[in-house]
């Protein structure tokens, strides 16, 4: 059926999006890894000159790359634990029957479709600053000094921001998987005396493995990049106590105007998140084959 | 005995379900009713929850303080267009690769989806200098331009999985009964495609309508998205609570609703395809 005309058609119909993309995957970053080869400030203009590697050692020795790195692995592991088990737990208590689960659904899904922006500046100031927030309204009603959560504990007020964005679409991924488990196998079990506790693990978690790992590296890879919650609630600070590398290289570029160094923290952010696409690419792929 | 026990049991559920679900929406619910209090009230301790004088005194001073509808706007302008931009573009790529696949038709769609795994700081430097130098910057045009680059892998790739859940032999059966191929295409696949291309359009204009990392980067006050716009509440302005809760509500409000009627395909788009 496939002419070499209708060959030749489909051809055309995907040639634009092709294109697009590989420029847009081209040029971009053929001038980001030619860019973190030069020493370049946009307040010297004109001073470009090969810096070789400088930029990279600059970066790799620079005690702020590494609490930068150590601050993304934090919210990524962070909030993927908090959002794996959250979304698990919930996933499983949505699932039972009740009244109003559409209502309920609706409510719990509901951070997710927050801009990051509403959602960060809601948090900072309505329930985490501490003389107006309701968290320190809550401390002391209980007698407790309240907690500025921004000044002590930035990371975690980080990490506790976007998991709340993020729970919604674990337990949505989560229960769309759980629903579409067999009845009769779960039944079955139960009349072969499994607990419920022995079902969860020997029948459940088998089956929402497969979620559960798509969840993982999705999460893993939009959680790299934290961006919007970083800049409205600490900057990045206190000093660069929540500093990820998209931010820290967001500084460099944009604050310090440093092109060059900027440059070479978006080519190792580039890789860490390679490493990263690699797994979520082969199982996507894996799919697709099925 | 045992429809008691499994009544009990879901009374007991609902309770503890509405109960968690309350408090995951607090936040909002709590957003929405700053935002018609006082700023005195909005501060108040003990909190009211209700029981205050309701006022809409903020609504219209956002607006009036911040020109908050040239910024609604360019949400507007910046979501659907690139969301339809990238509609054009994706359509006819995906329709050739779900119904005349080849060989490679698998390896295309895995690079493409390869090219949302960039990550954007990657490439910030030279997109804001090409945006600066070419005039772009805090333009809607560079945003659309933008925004259809990131979000067309998704586009592409939710259209595919609809397209190709279209039966083959539909065709086959079309053609048998003297179907031209335009006959074809407008009686027989436009309306099995239109639900399909709806969840894509509707997934794409929230995905858009909440992106901040290009918009707060590449624009400014003339072209800056509802995204940006809040962020410069961060400083002083911040400490307003209600008129914060206001701008906030405005700015959520479609996306809120427009997601709530697409939860099923949100889990599509977001996974690929993975999981259905």
């Amino acid at each position: 059926m496939a002419t070499l005309h209708t060959r030749s058609a489909a051809r055309l119909m995907i040639a634009p999006s092709v294109l697009l993309l590989l420029a847009w995957m081209i040029v971009p970053l053929a001038m980001t890894i030619y860019f973190s080869f030069l020493r370049y400030n946009l307040l010297m203009p004109g001073m470009e000159e090969f810096a070789g590697f400088s930029n990279y050692s600059y970066f790799l020795t620079d005690p702020a790359f590494f609490q930068a790195l150590f601050n993304t692995l934090a919210i990524v592991l962070g909030v993927l634990f908090i959002t794996v088990i959250g979304g698990i737990a919930l996933a499983l208590l949505l699932d039972q029957p009740m009244f109003g689960q559409g209502i309920v659904r609706i409510l719990v899904i509901a951070p997710f479709l927050i801009m990051p922006t509403v959602a960060a500046l809601v948090w900072k100031n309505m329930f985490m600053n501490p003389v107006n927030g309701l968290f320190a309204w809550i401390a002391k009603l209980f007698g407790l000094q309240p907690f500025d959560f921004l000044a002590n504990a930035p990371l975690m007020s980080v990490i506790l921001i976007v998991a709340w964005q993020w729970l919604p679409f674990a337990t949505l991924i989560l229960l769309t998987a759980l629903q579409s488990l067999d009845e009769e196998q779960k039944e079955a079990a139960q009349m072969d005396g499994a607990g419920a506790l022995s079902r969860f693990i020997y029948l459940v978690l088998p089956h929402l493995s497969r979620a559960i790992t798509v969840v993982i590296l999705i999460q893993t890879i939009f959680l790299l990049s934290v961006f919007a919650e970083i800049l409205v609630t600490t900057n990045g600070g206190p000093g660069t106590q929540s500093t990820n590398l998209t931010f820290l290289v967001y500084a460099q570029a944009l604050l310090q105007f440093d092109v060059g160094g900027a440059s070479a923290g978006g080519i190792i952010a580039v890789i860490l998140a390679n490493i990263v696409a690699f797994f979520l690419m082969r199982m996507i792929g894996k799919t697709l084959e099925a | 005995m045992a429809r008691n026990v499994s009544t009990q049991r879901k009374i007991v559920v609902t309770v503890v379900a509405w109960t968690i679900g309350i408090l995951i929406f607090f936040p909002i619910l709590w957003t929405f009713l700053t935002s018609f209090k006082t700023e005195a009230e909005a501060i108040a301790s003990p909190p009211s929850l209700f029981f205050f004088d309701w006022t809409t005194e903020n609504y219209h001073e956002v607006q009036s303080r911040s020109n908050y509808f040239l910024h609604f706007m360019n949400s507007v302008v910046v979501s659907f267009g690139s969301t339809l931009i990238g509609l054009i573009i994706a359509i006819p790529s995906a329709w050739a690769m779900a119904f005349s696949p080849t060989k490679r038709t698998k390896d295309v769609l895995m690079w493409m989806l390869s090219t949302k795994m960039m990550p954007s700081v990657g490439v910030l430097v030279p997109m804001y200098l090409l945006f600066r130098n070419t005039g772009l910057l805090d333009t809607r045009t560079g945003l659309v331009i933008v925004l259809t680059l990131i979000n067309l892998p998704i586009i592409i790739w939710m259209l595919y999985t609809y397209f190709k859940e279209i039966p083959g032999e539909i065709l086959e059966a079309a053609r048998m009964d003297g179907a031209s191929l335009s006959k074809e295409i407008i009686y027989v696949l436009t309306p099995m495609a239109i639900p399909g291309i709806a969840s894509t359009l509707l997934l794409n204009i929230i995905l858009a309508w909440n992106e901040a990392f290009w918009t707060l980067n590449l624009s400014a006050a003339k072209a800056a998205p509802l995204t940006a716009f809040i962020a410069s509440y961060s400083s002083p302005e911040g400490l307003f609570y209600a008129k914060l809760s206001a701008a906030s509500t405005m700015a959520i409000a479609p996306i809120l609703i427009l997601g709530w009627f697409s939860q099923k395909q949100l889990v599509r788009g977001l996974t690929f395809g993975a999981v259905k």
